[in-house]
């Protein structure tokens, strides 16, 4: 790796303050992709400054129905927090399927998120469970902040804090994972609740996370897998890569969001 | 005899590998150590015009770069192959110059150029980054169908076309009239695909010069350290042999990939002389990717033909192998010797003839992974007994039945004389562990289930224990494949075993034991073994070719043989008996049907203290042997896969897998069934997972494990696996017939004929990974 | 350079290292720990799985920095004295490992898993210990003996 200079933030205001003073200062969580990307010297970053110590940032907390879930909490944390599994299981079975063992005691949901991999399992659930993200200068929903490819709404010195997940009547996360890596190959994430109808897609999208109409539309007013049988979708736009051309992208997202609407 | 032949002896290595306590070479650190990092060409193919040190000269703990003209200009040869293959014209093969360090071309991505010597390995890495390489790219040819075509570019000068031979084995016009005359004839098109061999443990080297001595140590990652030090001193002039010690100590695997010497360790021997600092250099996974050679990488299109009663009339192979940039030290005789000779499987067929053509490609060279050459061979012709079985609506068991060898010796019309075995009767056995006659009924409760649920044989046979060195060399082999093995019986009784073999993970500090333990019935823990260090051992080809039990452990033995005879005559010597009458029992050795009897190590400490021997003998209890094997040995096996495949994903999941398996005489079953376990791991990994891809560029797009699938817990089931012992290899004392490669090439063709079986159809290809079958569902539509 | 303090194998370690150090160069460099592997640069392999207060990490992944204070153990650490752990036992006795290099991160792993399912109070299935080995890749065993020694050890745990 190339030099960096680390630094544990105890405050948000430590973190602004050292990501002004860095030439090119990134934040830290659990470091799960950033570590590595430094590693093979595909990035170098001059400071890392690690978010995880600062008051707040981590845990669970509920509030009525809805979940506030600190940045920094860990996959693991998530998937096994009782209010999650409570009012969300579906968020609580999607953090613990994330890489693996070792990887869920790390990574956190901030990073995931603030990260935006197109083949990323968080983005597919916040964006159908149309759930917002808390940073220290506002609130964004979901939909406005997966903007494509490793790209989201934040700006330079904004913060992921939180995220906010009111519980759906329905919901359920269907993974389809890239052998060698364990991200999704294509995920689906179904919700049905007071925010409507919502099918959220993960690893297929050209433009990263996107919502399906198509599968939205049939699921709506009926929430049955028979529902999805007669939505064609459509492979213009989706990935195509070694381990999945667009065709077989686009039924496996058919395919798990009919098994998505069963299992919920 | 508690610990011996056939005993399941828990290993006496794994307490140092549970703890924490193993010594791989990346584990060594010497004093004021030196870390290597290499430039690496970023293109497949192209001229060096320049390369401009200054930056990474100037990084404050760079010590030196060096470069290929350096190196050729200190007279370090070019590295070589060491398996001669003749064309069927006559002509020589085509062996392109390999220099460690590349001087004028580069001709695969990886293909190292300079080397960086720093104070840490983070700074090596960086500066290596900051040397300035002008590169002038080059048309690429990056698959075998690019470097045939017309105008393809030149790879080596001296291999027009880039074609390195065009060879062939067995009789042409009468395969043609075998199969002119066939009711039936099977015609497929075959990729075997290209795989990375991926031990555990990355490549690494540890070189020191010391300069009073002129002498080096290499600690490196190898399965041949004695091969490794001959071909380092002989062809590349890096020292002397006596003025060269080669250490492979605990090594992470190998499975083929860590028998070659590379442009590493050339180099970093060399670099430890130009800078008289030790030199360490660890490859990332990302490197191994890029620079550890690669395995198969076969197009195959074959024939085969049958009377009416579905006898084989004829099998006919033609096929072109993808060599890489540069030729690797066993490379040649992947594709040929280890491949066609396989042809004839377990099956009685007349004629055979196989074509083999190979070509450069700019892409890192291809050589021996395990099983080399025979899973190539085994998955051609157990597909096209399965496709020919279902062509023909016949039953895919009745139609090898058929065809299989049961006479023995049997000599095929492709060099292989086979010595022994039980075909029909391991192809029941595992017909009968795997519940074959309940099949039916388990896949139509699976098709209520929405599943597919399919069956897949592979009845195949090995040729192992490489090799007769006679056999080989007349073959084009440069070296002999014999195995060399001390006996040391310590003044106490203890005893030292030293071979030729080497251990990176097969168990032979257990099971090595187990055959001294068994013959002298002494406890496994009285006995130790000495691998891996030239300095310790004497010469010896080391591991691979599943030789280790075959021909490593029959040195031993013959070294046994001379110290019981001379055990025996201290004995009669000392108790006054007739060495006839001597027996060795239960630590003892004893005059028989008396009371008479020395303690085991009373014999050692009579040896060593030699005040009381007989008149002609030479004090001491040492012995060497070093045993040659007059043919191959040729473990057989059948293997049934059972798949369930889900139509709407093309996910494959693997239900069953049987394997019945003839390794002849068997040292340890718990260490044999691991091998079988691991070996048919990899070949489900080949089948269903693994696939390295080189875009059109030569650019490899799957350089880590973030790509590149490889059997993970979940991939495969728990096995089922028996053993049939009663057709020992007659060949060897222990009649053992190696088992480390079988499952790597008896199980890609049970995979895929399973899954073909589910979903009707047999155009598929490996990796049958769950796009490939969903595709194949889609066109079968 | 920053100082580093943490208790490795339950003694006070510290070192000067360079903020870019990860756990696993902390642990084989400075503290010549060297039974923690690496085995690849991605993350997957899992050769390097160590605990970190008690949770199996990747060692590989993680800045050495970051862990000021924290309780490691690596799988030098993991005997009690003479007495292997119950998990190092049963690898040995059902053939769990070959060649011995991915060993320590297996064992690091399947130890924090049957604790994590013990505490959880939930049911250690052969496909559940499957799933869980996710993040550690062996290329010798083919896994069947490393799924034995983990149902093995976990019955005796």
């Amino acid at each position: 790796m190339y030099p960096t200079k680390y630094t544990k933030a105890a405050s948000i205001d430590d973190v602004l303050a050292a990501l002004a003073a860095g030439e090119d200062a990134k934040l830290l969580a659990g470091g799960q992709t950033l570590l590595a990307t430094m590693k093979q010297h595909l990035a170098a970053p001059s400071d890392l400054i690690d978010v995880r110590a600062i008051d707040g940032m981590s845990g669970v907390t509920t509030d009525g129905d809805t979940l506030v879930i600190g940045a920094a909490t860990t996959h693991a944390d998530v998937a096994g927090n009782a209010d999650v599994q409570r009012l969300c299981p579906a968020l609580a079975s999607l953090a613990g399927g994330i890489g693996d063992p070792a990887v869920r005691y790390a990574g956190t949901i901030g990073g995931s998120i603030a990260n935006n991999d197109p083949a990323a399992d968080y983005p597919a659930g916040l964006l159908a469970l149309g759930a917002t993200i808390v940073t220290n200068t506002r609130e964004i929903a979901a939909d406005d902040f997966f903007e494509g490819l490793f790209t989201t709404a934040l700006d330079e010195g904004e913060i992921i804090t939180a995220v906010r997940v009111t519980a759906p009547a329905k919901a359920a996360y269907m993974k389809f994972r890239q052998p060698a890596s364990l991200f999704a190959l294509v995920g689906v994430c179904v919700a049905d609740g007071a925010g409507g109808t919502r099918v959220a897609v993960t690893g297929a999208g050209e433009d990263g996370v996107f919502r399906h109409e198509g599968l939205e539309a049939a699921l709506s007013g009926n929430w049955a897998a028979a529902a999805t049988e007669g939505v064609s979708v459509d492979s213009d736009g989706l990935m195509s890569d070694m381990h999945g051309s667009a065709d077989y992208r686009a039924n496996l997202i058919k395919v798990l969001a009919k098994r998505a609407v069963d299992a919920s | 005899m508690k610990d011996g032949i056939g005993a399941p002896v828990k290993r006496k290595e794994d307490k140092r590998f549970t703890t924490g306590k193993g010594k791989y070479t990346d584990d060594i650190r010497n004093d004021n150590q030196a870390y290597a990092a290499f430039v690496r060409s970023p293109y497949a193919h192209a001229k060096v015009k320049g390369i401009d040190t200054s930056a990474a000269m100037a990084m404050d703990g760079v010590i030196d770069v060096l470069n290929g003209q350096q190196l050729t200009g200190d007279g370090i040869g070019n590295i070589i192959c060491g398996w001669a293959i003749t064309s069927k014209d006559g002509s020589p093969m085509n062996m392109g110059a390999w220099s460690a360090l590349a001087t004028e071309k580069v001709r695969y991505v990886g293909d190292a150029v300079a080397v960086v010597i720093a104070e840490t390995q983070a700074l090596a890495r960086i500066a290596a980054e900051a040397v300035e390489v002008d590169y002038e790219e080059l048309p690429v040819a990056a698959h075998i169908e690019a470097a045939m075509a017309d105008g393809a570019p030149q790879i080596h000068d001296n291999a027009p076309g880039n074609q390195i031979y065009d060879w062939e084995l067995g009789d042409e016009a009468a395969t043609d009239a075998g199969l002119a005359n066939a009711a039936h004839v099977t015609t497929l098109n075959i990729t075997n695909n290209r795989l990375s061999p991926n031990p555990m443990e990355p490549r690494s080297a540890i070189a020191t010069y010391d300069d009073a001595e002129e002498h080096y140590t290499l600690y490196t990652t190898s399965q041949n350290p004695h091969v490794a030090r001959l071909v380092l001193s002989a062809f590349y002039n890096v020292a002397p042999e006596h003025k060269l010690r080669v250490i492979a100590p605990d090594v992470g695997g190998g499975f083929g990939a860590k028998i070659y010497i590379y442009p590493e360790e050339i180099t970093c021997l060399w670099a430890s002389m130009k800078t008289n600092r030790s030199i360490k250099w660890t490859s990332d996974r990302s490197e191994a990717f890029l620079t550890d050679a690669h395995g198969r990488d076969h197009v195959t299109t074959a024939h085969m033909g049958f009377d009416a009663d579905g006898k084989i009339t004829g099998f006919k192979i033609d096929t072109l192998a993808n060599i890489g940039a540069y030729m690797s030290l066993f490379s040649s005789s992947v594709p040929t010797y280890l491949y066609a000779p396989l042809m004839s499987g377990q099956y009685n067929i007349q004629n055979i003839h196989c074509n083999v053509r190979t070509y450069y490609t700019n892409t890192v060279p291809v050589d021996a992974y395990r099983g080399a050459g025979r899973p190539e061979a085994t998955y051609l012709v157990e597909r096209m007994m399965e496709t020919a079985a279902r062509e023909m609506g016949m039953d895919p068991a009745e139609l090898r039945r058929r065809n299989f060898v049961q006479e023995f010796p049997h000599q095929t019309p492709v060099l292989m004389q086979y010595d022994a075995g039980d075909f029909p009767k391991i192809l029941q056995m595992a017909q009968d562990s795997a519940d074959v006659s309940g099949f039916a009924a388990r896949k139509a409760e699976a098709a209520k289930r929405g599943k597919l649920r399919g069956l897949g044989y592979s009845t195949f046979i090995e040729a192992c224990g490489l090799a007769p060195s006679k056999a080989a060399g007349s073959l084009g082999a440069g070296v002999g494949l014999w195995e060399s093995a001390e006996v040391r019986v310590n003044p106490v009784g203890s005893i030292e075993i030293l071979t030729g073999s080497h251990s990176h993970g097969q168990g032979h500090e257990t099971t090595f034991a187990q055959i001294v333990a068994d013959r002298f019935d002494l406890p496994v823990e009285n006995v130790s073994i000495v691998h891996g260090d030239t300095d310790k051992v004497q010469f010896g080809m080391g591991t691979y070719g599943s030789r280790s039990g075959p021909v490593g452990m029959s040195a031993v033995v013959k070294a046994m043989d001379k110290v019981e005879a001379k055990v025996k005559k201290i004995a009669a010597h000392t108790l006054e008996a007739s060495e006839d009458d001597i027996v060795i029992e239960g630590g003892e050795v004893k005059v028989a049907g008396t009371d008479k009897s020395m303690a085991w190590h009373e014999v050692g400490l009579a040896a060593y203290v030699a005040h009381n021997l007989p008149d002609d003998m030479e004090p001491g209890l040492k012995e060497t042997a070093f045993f040659d094997p007059v043919n191959f040995s040729f473990p057989s096996g059948a293997f049934i896969c059972e798949v369930e495949v889900d139509p709407e994903t093309g996910e494959t999941e693997i239900v069953n897998f049987t394997s019945a398996d003839d390794f002849g005489t068997i040292i340890n079953p718990m260490i044999v069934e691991g091998q079988v376990h691991g070996g048919v791991t990899q070949g489900i990994g080949q089948a269903m997972l693994e696939q390295v891809v080189y875009d059109d560029d030569g650019q490899l797009l799957n350089g880590s494990y973030m790509d590149y699938a490889m059997p993970r817990a979940a991939d495969v089931p728990s096995y089922s696996i028996s053993h049939h012992e009663d057709s020992p290899s007659p060949n060897n004392p222990l009649g053992v017939k190696g088992c480390g490669e079988a499952g790597a090439i008896g199980a890609p063709p049970a995979v895929i004929n399973a899954i073909t079986d589910a979903i009707g159809t047999n155009d598929l290809a490996m990796p049958a990974t769950p796009q490939a079958v969903w595709n194949a569902i889609q066109a079968a539509k | 350079m920053t100082n580093i303090n943490m208790t490795v194998n339950g003694k006070a370690v510290s070192g000067d290292v360079p903020d870019e150090t990860l756990l696993s160069e902390f642990l084989r460099e400075n503290l010549r720990l060297t039974g923690t592997h690496v085995g690849c640069d991605t993350s997957q392999c899992g050769a390097c799985v160590v605990h970190v207060d008690g949770k199996a990490i990747k060692s590989c992944s993680t800045l050495a920095v970051a862990l000021e204070g924290a309780d490691v153990t690596t799988i030098e650490g993991l005997a009690n004295g003479g007495d292997l752990h119950p998990m190092q036992q049963a690898f040995n006795d059902n053939h769990g490992l070959q060649c011995g290099f991915c060993t320590p991160g297996m064992i690091m792993t399947s130890v924090d898993m049957v604790n994590r399912y013990k505490a959880e109070g939930k049911e250690l299935t052969s496909d559940a210990i499957r799933d869980e080995l996710e993040g550690n890749i062996c290329r010798c065993t083919g896994y069947h003996n490393i799924v034995k020694s983990v149902e093995d050890a976990a019955s005796k745990m």
